[in-house]
């Protein structure tokens, strides 16, 4: 079991006095950081790969791609638009506050928890940092203790290049978690999985936190018969990256299982292996492109939903692990059983199970019969079916002929429904997850209404009906006594 | 919103809130600790046992009233099985997309504009019967404002429910995104007493206009106006998707152990801690809509009788304070302190006439338990003496004079609970510059006043004081204006409607990416190679010129 030194009394004390203090509000303060993040990534690339090899045998380049890349872009975005989101918004008003003025001004929420996750350990970190520095506020970052290396560097690099009054690394499990949630924050962001979440909210209850809880789900990727063979060629390139690409498919985006029509599952069975052969070569341990699993204790769960009968016979690809080097090579499964344990819950892993429909529409159906998913993709060129699946199927995104790609769309909403959390944030979003929008309202005292006090009668009910109806003309002449009824 | 006291004998219900939240989240994760690896059916079971024992505890705790104690001899009408039954209708309703579409939207919208329009009489009845809301009153604050609301659903519904165009970059070139606002499912909605068609129907509206299945819970302190929801409700509406369940803490825990997409509470925060944690078990997302003592700051330079009107019927013209934005304090300078009680007194006499007690234009106090509560606060020996206006009380009839409390100390039960009453306690600072300290020093009001000419004053208020929402020169109004936002932050609560703002609170901004399958970079597939991380690197950097230089093997 870990030790923890103290209740973290002493840092959120600090961070209280920094926040009230004003420092974070200043526009130059949250540029400064959001430049520091910058140079933290720049300056520091070579660590940062390091470390993602080690806890997760990333390559450097999918380690650039899908963390220091995205974070560095996310940054440059944030301080591209950092004045314009915080400038405040104009309101309409209706006549009848008449005169007055109304704007929208964004505040930050105060100090904020930022709790991240241990497969994108730097962008699931940053990505909300970002957001919580621009909008303004003072932040705990507690990183996963799953992949301690990313832990150690996010917690050096952060308290090198940014302003540690303000921003803290606390390092630590379950424990450490569990003592930090026994204080009052002004928001929790939270990635990882629904059991967790639902601990973290509870806690949240107590102090009335509001909570975004990013977490994940069985994303489907429907794939219709695609005729053209370059779309097709394409199709499989991006659904082998959406599977296998991004951290060996343990991303809470990454295609779960793949739902196709009968007559067209043998072909894709046999495209599939044909892409993974050359993307990873014959032996795709050697290839280190691909990532490992995270740990034992993963790696025996995703050897279980092999296991179970019903499973096993049905792979059609793969399957073989090696314990040593936690590494699952890339498996595909045709139709295994739906209530096995690797259709019910979320694989987070290499084995992509394929499920065959009679038509490509009834995926629809299969979709909407599960909890929401943070993500559903299709792969096609009918229209029709795409409308079916946005307007049928819920969940926190939909994107077609790609997969994982949305993450990176700065102008896009990121974050779940249902089953598959709540709140978004990426972009402005961001910006506004971490903001609380004050509605602000003026008035001058040249003009009052006697109307709109007692002691009532009923000239002043006509008075007020006209007023809320925007009626200026009838108000007029009951105001000049001309008519009695509004 | 709704302020309530603890009259029992026993624990603060507050702290027994706080606690058993605590304890939960506590007991939850030893539990997870011991069975790492139970089953996510095991998990199930588990949490929503533990969940439905505690809420229902909490509730008892917290929402219990004589009233209730004696209801609760009767069989509860309204159980799980119940629940169960109700919650699977919905969902059947729901999932044939029938709420979906905009003709189901507009045609329930429309009836409930018909209902308001039918039954004016019969609200007004109901209104006077729960609260004595003088006519006037309850046809500005909930008729006329639920008229308006429905009437701009009804307008911009189409607006609404378009998706909304995303631009995409370079990284995704070449696609095309957009926003698709989608309902979430099944929501509840519990409201509160004090303005009980208002805090109902409102956010029914909102639900209805983004597409749900909505269930009701109206407060039972209120029951006039619950029984005339349900029947109105019941009559007008499309009962295979909207539901009114009346009723108190069973029916509400009952309620709570369902699985619902969305709960919408107005309310206090002992009860938003309880509808939360059990809301957590579902990871069901919550709008809480609390209260909290609004301040209002007034500095000297002003136009006194506009200032004092305002305030006047802000505090007492609004349900007699029982509002969750009527202001709860006034923070003026020692100087200007008796100009304005003098200017106050005046107004009241001439809103409410030499005996405030019989006014028709004045509600009573809500209920027999909340009197008890707000007397409490005015015999706290701390403020003896210190009551300059009003003080009289009418057990019966549930009257509080308007009474005027002059430096209440920090300490004492007035300015430390929210008020939610006809009682105005007023701080007296030296500098008017003060009294943004003393208002940052507690919780996060939902609303802050400010009375004042000076722009420097008016700026520094703005943006150095967090509330849900500030009026300058005036107080409560923002309410009344649909393009802007409701709703608190901090211990005023969480999320925010009225407006297109309901219709968001309801629904789920679902994010499209459609992408071809021409122009795709090969350095996003393994295997991975230097030149695809220069590629890689230019295109994150959104740069063209990098790409450029990338492709041709440059740098």
């Amino acid at each position: 079991m870990e030790a923890i030194v103290g209740g973290f009394e002493g840092e959120l004390k600090e961070l209280r006095e920094v926040f009230n203090s004003g420092k974070t509000r200043e526009a130059s303060w949250r540029r400064s950081q959001l430049q520091g993040i910058l140079s933290l990534f720049k300056e520091r690339e070579s660590d940062i790969l390091k470390a993602l090899h080690q806890d997760l045998g990333k390559h450097h380049v999918e380690a650039y791609r899908d963390e220091i890349g995205t974070v560095m872009k996310s940054a440059t975005y944030a301080l591209g638009n950092l004045k314009k989101w915080m400038s405040s918004k104009r309101a309409k008003m209706p006549l009848a506050s008449f005169p007055s003025s109304a704007k929208l001004v964004p505040e930050p929420l105060g100090v904020v928890l930022i709790i991240s996750s241990w497969n994108f350990p730097f962008g699931l970190s940053f990505e909300p940092i970002i957001g919580a520095i621009a909008a303004g506020n003072a932040v705990i970052l507690k990183p996963s203790e799953l992949s301690p290396t990313c832990s150690s560097v996010l917690a050096n690099t952060i308290r090198d290049y940014l302003d540690n009054s303000a921003i803290k690394v606390v390092e630590g499990g379950p424990l450490v978690g569990e003592k930090l949630l026994q204080h009052k924050f002004d928001k929790v962001f939270f990635t990882g999985g629904p059991r967790v979440g639902e601990v973290v909210m509870t806690a949240a209850a107590k102090f009335l936190t509001p909570v975004t809880l990013e977490l994940g789900g069985k994303c489907p990727a429907v794939v219709d018969f695609i005729s053209s063979s370059w779309d097709k060629k394409i199709a499989m390139k991006r659904i082998i990256w959406g599977k296998f690409g991004a951290c060996g498919g343990q991303a809470c985006i990454a295609i779960d299982y793949i739902l196709t029509q009968k007559q067209f599952a043998s072909t894709l069975v046999e495209m599939l292996q044909k892409y993974i052969k050359r993307s990873f070569g014959d032996n795709p341990m050697e290839s280190h492109s691909i990532a490992k699993i995270v740990n034992k204790k993963h790696f025996s769960r995703l050897k279980e939903l092999l296991d179970e009968p019903g499973v096993k016979s049905s792979i059609v690809y793969g399957g073989k692990s090696d314990e040593q080097n936690l590494f699952i090579e890339p498996t595909i499964l045709l139709d295994p059983l739906l209530d096995s344990s690797i259709m019910t819950e979320e694989i987070f892993g290499p084995l992509l199970p394929i499920i065959t429909l009679e038509r490509i529409e009834d995926s629809v159906e299969f979709i909407r019969a599960r909890p929401k998913p943070l993500a559903v993709y299709g792969f096609t060129n009918n229209e029709n079916l795409k409308k079916k699946m946005i307007s049928e199927t819920s969940s926190g995104s939909i994107t077609f002929n790609d997969a994982i790609i949305q993450y990176a769309a700065d102008t896009l909403p990121f974050g779940g429904v249902g089953g598959s959390g709540f709140g978004r944030y990426h972009g402005k979003y961001s910006f506004e997850n971490f903001s609380h929008e004050k509605a602000v309202m003026m008035r001058g005292y040249l003009i009052d209404f006697g109307f709109r006090y007692p002691p009532w009668n009923n000239k002043k009910l006509q008075l007020l009906k006209s007023g809320l109806r925007y009626d200026y003309f009838t108000l007029v002449l009951i105001k000049l006594g001309l008519k009695s009824k509004a | 919103m709704e302020a309530l006291s603890p009259l029992r004998e026993g624990p603060d219900p507050n702290e027994a809130a706080m606690d058993v939240a605590g304890d939960l989240s506590k007991s939850m994760i030893k539990f997870y600790r011991r069975y790492p690896s139970i089953t996510h059916r095991q998990h199930r079971s588990f949490s929503l046992q533990i969940h439905a024992s505690l809420c229902r505890l909490m509730l008892t705790i917290t929402m219990a009233s004589e009233e209730q104690v004696k209801n609760s001899t009767a069989p509860a009408m309204f159980d799980t099985e119940a629940a169960n039954c109700l919650m699977k209708e919905l969902r059947s309703t729901f999932l044939a997309g029938k709420t979906k579409s905009y003709e189901w939207r507009s045609s329930q919208l429309k009836s409930l504009l018909k209902m308001l329009e039918d039954s004016d009489k019969q609200i007004c009845d109901a209104l006077f019967s729960d609260l004595s809301k003088p006519e006037m009153e309850a046809y500005i604050h909930e008729i006329a404002m639920i008229k308006s609301s429905c009437k701009l659903a009804l307008k911009k519904l189409k607006d609404w429910m378009k998706p909304e165009k995303a631009k995409t970059n370079l990284g995704t070139f070449p696609s095309s995104a957009e926003i698709v606002p989608e309902p979430l499912g099944v929501v509840l909605i519990i409201s509160a007493w004090n303005y009980p068609l208002l805090l109902s129907v409102d956010p029914v509206i909102g639900a209805i206009a983004a597409g749900n299945a909505v269930v009701l819970k109206p407060s039972e302190l209120a029951p006039a106006m619950s029984s005339l929801l349900a029947k109105l409700l019941g009559k007008y509406l499309d009962n295979s998707a909207i539901k009114v369940v009346e009723g108190a803490v069973p029916e509400t825990s009952a309620l709570l152990e369902q699985k619902w997409d969305k709960i919408f509470y107005t309310g206090n925060g002992r009860v938003a801690r309880v509808v939360m944690a059990a809301a957590a078990k579902n990871l069901t997302p919550v709008v809480l809509e609390l209260g909290g003592k609004s301040p209002v700051l007034v500095d000297s330079n002003i136009d006194l009788t506009v200032t004092a009107r305002r305030i006047v019927s802000g505090k007492w013209g609004c349900n007699n304070g029982q509002a969750c934005v009527a202001p709860d304090y006034i923070i003026t300078t020692k100087q200007y302190a008796p100009v304005l009680i003098d200017s106050l007194k005046h107004h009241l006499v001439k809103f409410f006439g030499e005996d405030p007690m019989n006014s028709p234009d004045m509600s009573k106090v809500g209920h027999s338990r909340h009197f008890a509560r707000l007397k409490k606060l005015l015999d706290d020996d701390k403020i003896s003496g210190k009551i300059i206006h009003g003080g009289q009380t009418d057990k019966s009839n549930l009257k509080i004079a308007p009474t005027i409390v002059l430096d209440a100390p920090e300490d004492s039960l007035i300015m430390s609970e929210e008020i939610f009453g006809p009682l105005l306690p007023i701080v007296t600072v030296e500098k008017i510059e003060d009294g943004v300290e003393f208002i940052n020093s507690r919780p996060k009001p939902l609303a802050a006043y400010l009375f004042t000419n000076t722009k420097q004053l008016k700026e520094e208020f703005v943006s150095n004081i967090s509330a849900g929402g500030v009026v300058i020169n005036d107080v409560t109004l923002h309410l009344m204006v649909d393009t802007l936002p409701f709703g608190g932050v901090g211990e005023s609560g969480t999320g925010a409607y009225h407006g297109k703002f309901s219709f968001d609170a309801f629904s789920h901004k679902k994010a499209v990416l459609y992408r071809g399958f021409f122009g795709d970079a090969p350095a996003r597939y393994p295997p991975y190679t230097p030149g695809k991380l220069r590629l890689l690197k230019a295109l994150l950097d959104g740069s063209l010129f990098g790409i450029i230089r990338a492709l041709f093997g440059f740098s």
